[in-house]
């Protein structure tokens, strides 16, 4: 198939997007998107990762024509496509509510792209045949929406994209609809999809999980602007700023405010898998809560107003709850911030960014 | 001995007629008492008084369904239904999508296209009797109805496309808000998404649009037809039946003051019963005809 064969980098310059009336764009509670500049590379499978609110969907419905930038440009390969209708840009659009036709068969919602785009029925019909060969839905292709089941709907979401053979996918949070099971499943069949599509992908989700796994690169995205763009091990392993740090990381980072661990003047975050219990150490904590997850245990420490958690591995031994533990956070884990802008002291670099343990989950 | 699950089946019998009784009696009342009643006298032949009648049987039925002004009254009040449902539907439609848009002032425009909704036929045909009778009305003199001609309304072949225009009018409001309801109700991604895979403003409307109405449009078309086979104000005072009959609905012929059987009980009965089983079956035929082509959602 010659999916793919087109260059299908996606490029942003200085975008912004201002919702409400002109004379009120300068206030901040309208700008959804503010002054963001993101190169996603040809064949990349690319995340847009944040809490929701940050402005990720919009900037998906930027790329993908739903939405048109207050400012900016927006380019597709070479192409100028700021003001482009969509059908011109090549783009094709997975929606979190699968967007299906109700009234048309699977085949029909299959073929409805080719069709908007005048396509000779008989070579509708094999296209659309191989794309629901691709996502194994030739046993559903006449059956409607309403008697299939929301893994299947996503299939047929995913069918009705891939048909066209876009140079581009948008899809904004196509799994949250989808049971835990099912998307764990999915998620895999998705990276597979994107190997053998070649097809350059921009994801909008506000689960890490799918973040680390899928993503070639994670853009995480906060009130409107881009934090940090890199490979899950990047944003996980060196984050760009605290809220990176806070975002991504099941729990968290221990994030302590400045003069706390040092003497110096700067917020320092240590991952839970990092810090030390030990005897010896100064900071003495007590245990409030142990979880056991069975791949990983996480003990929950109090000192004064200060959280802090631990993960251990499972064969490590957890201390008990309520007892008293010393913790330690070994200098060469530690990222370092500075207090007033929330971003990462550059100046540092934890010795063991390679060797990070496994991201997320 | 009865069993606890006995004893709670009685108590929710007893529970269940009581809340009935009340909706029971009112449909008793007003509707299943009169209806059967209607029934009966539409066997009979009445004088003018209504008070001396004798029974003329079931055939009395087929004699009015056979004569000449059942079967002419019939055709009117058909091309009346033909004549208002599609253009009031596709009018009310078209309002509601021209309107179905996130902008400024378009409640003034919603509140404008459903303000007919309020307005009783009475006065609805007042207002156009006003524009299309000759000596007062201002469309009559731009529609060419100057002292030469008698305007729409007198004449055979325009009164009853003048009725329909009332008509039409007066229930525009209700079709334009069920359909303000029908869309409002579709999914903005659809479109969305319809926008993305290229579909102009065209194949939106006859992909997305028409088919996600389809209920809508059906329970609007069941409600035109049966007020299209009910009216009697517009035929009342528009035109009074006239001319030469022309206007003459069924309706009209069973009430109205220019019927040929408007003093005989029993003919009016055996009428009035027989428009309820038209009204009927033909709600029926569009219900299932309809049905299988549209769909109703998940």
């Amino acid at each position: 198939m010659a999916y793919g064969s087109v260059v299908a980098s996606v490029r942003l310059e200085s975008v912004t997007k201002t919702f409400g009336p002109v004379g009120e764009s300068g206030d901040p509670a309208s700008v959804a998107v503010d002054d963001v500049t993101l190169h996603i590379h040809d064949h990349e499978f690319m995340i847009l990762l944040g809490p929701s609110g940050c402005g990720k969907s919009t900037l998906l419905r930027i790329i993908s024509g739903l939405e048109e930038p207050t400012a900016g440009v927006v380019f597709i390969g070479d192409t100028d496509v700021t003001d482009m209708e969509p059908k011109h840009r090549d783009v094709a659009m997975v929606f979190q509510s699968y967007a299906l036709y109700p009234h048309k068969t699977v085949q029909a919602n299959i073929e409805f792209p080719l069709k908007v785009r005048k396509v000779p029925p008989k070579d509708r019909a094999e296209q659309a045949e191989a794309a629901a060969t691709l996502l194994g839905l030739t046993d559903l292709l006449k059956r409607k929406p309403g008697q299939l089941s929301g893994g299947q709907r996503q299939r047929v979401a995913l069918a009705r994209a891939i048909v066209r053979r876009p140079a581009v996918f948008c899809m904004d949070e196509p799994l949250s609809n989808l049971d835990a099971k099912l998307r764990g499943e999915t998620r895999a069949e998705l990276v597979a999809l994107h190997q053998r599509l070649e097809s350059t992908f921009v994801y909008v989700t506000h689960d890490q999980v799918e973040a680390m796994t899928m993503g070639s690169r994670v853009a995480v995205m906060n009130r409107g602007r881009i934090e940090q763009v890199g490979t899950p091990a990047e944003v996980y392993g060196r984050p760009e700023s605290v809220f990176v740090a806070q975002f991504i990381g099941t729990p968290p980072m221990n994030i302590f405010p400045a003069g706390l661990v040092e003497r110096s003047e700067v917020i320092v975050g240590i991952r839970p898998e990092h810090v030390a219990i030990d005897a010896a150490a100064a900071l003495r904590a007590t245990v409030a809560l142990v979880e056991h997850l069975g791949h990983e245990t996480l003990v929950h420490c109090r000192a004064g107003d200060l959280r802090v958690a631990v993960r251990l591995d499972a064969d490590e031994v957890a201390p008990a709850v309520h007892t008293e533990v010393g913790l330690a956070f070994p200098e060469a884990h530690r990222h370092r911030f500075d207090p007033a802008t929330s971003r990462r002291l550059t100046s540092f670099v934890p010795a063991d960014v390679a060797s990070t343990k496994g991201a997320g989950a | 001995m009865t069993t606890a699950r006995q004893r709670r089946t009685r108590r929710e019998w007893g529970l269940a007629a009581l809340l009935l009784t009340p909706s029971l009696v009112i449909l008793g009342v007003f509707v299943l008492y009169p209806l059967g009643r209607a029934i009966s006298l539409g066997h009979q032949r009445c004088d003018a008084t209504g008070t001396r009648c004798r029974d003329n049987g079931w055939d009395q039925y087929l004699d009015v369904f056979r004569s000449r002004e059942f079967q002419r009254a019939l055709g009117v009040t058909f091309r009346f239904a033909l004549m208002t449902v599609p253009i009031g539907l596709v009018l009310g439609v078209a309002l509601a999508v021209l309107v179905d848009k996130q902008l400024r002032g378009m409640s003034v425009y919603r509140t404008i296209f459903s303000s007919t909704v309020a307005t009783s036929v009475a006065v609805a045909s007042l207002m156009w009797f006003f524009l299309l009778e000759p000596s007062v009305g201002v469309l009559a003199d731009w529609i060419g109805g100057t002292a030469k001609t008698p305007g729409l309304l007198r004449d055979d072949s325009t009164a009853l496309w003048a009725v329909a225009v009332s008509s039409i009018w007066a229930n525009l409001g209700f079709t334009f808000i069920v359909a303000t309801a029908g869309l409002q109700s579709i999914p903005a991604e659809l479109y969305e998404s319809a926008y993305v895979d290229g579909a102009g403003g065209w194949t939106r409307f006859s992909n997305v649009t028409v088919p996600m109405l389809g209920p809508t449009l059906l329970f609007a078309s069941v409600v035109l037809t049966g007020r299209a086979f009910q009216s009697y104000g517009e035929f009342d005072l528009l035109t009074g039946g006239g001319p030469n009959g022309s206007t003459t609905s069924l309706t009209y012929l069973i009430y109205g003051k220019n019927s040929t059987i408007k003093s005989d009980l029993g003919l009016q009965s055996s009428v009035a019963v027989l428009l309820f089983v038209v009204l009927l079956v033909l709600s029926l035929v569009q219900v299932r005809s309809v049905e299988r082509r549209v769909h109703y959602g998940n």
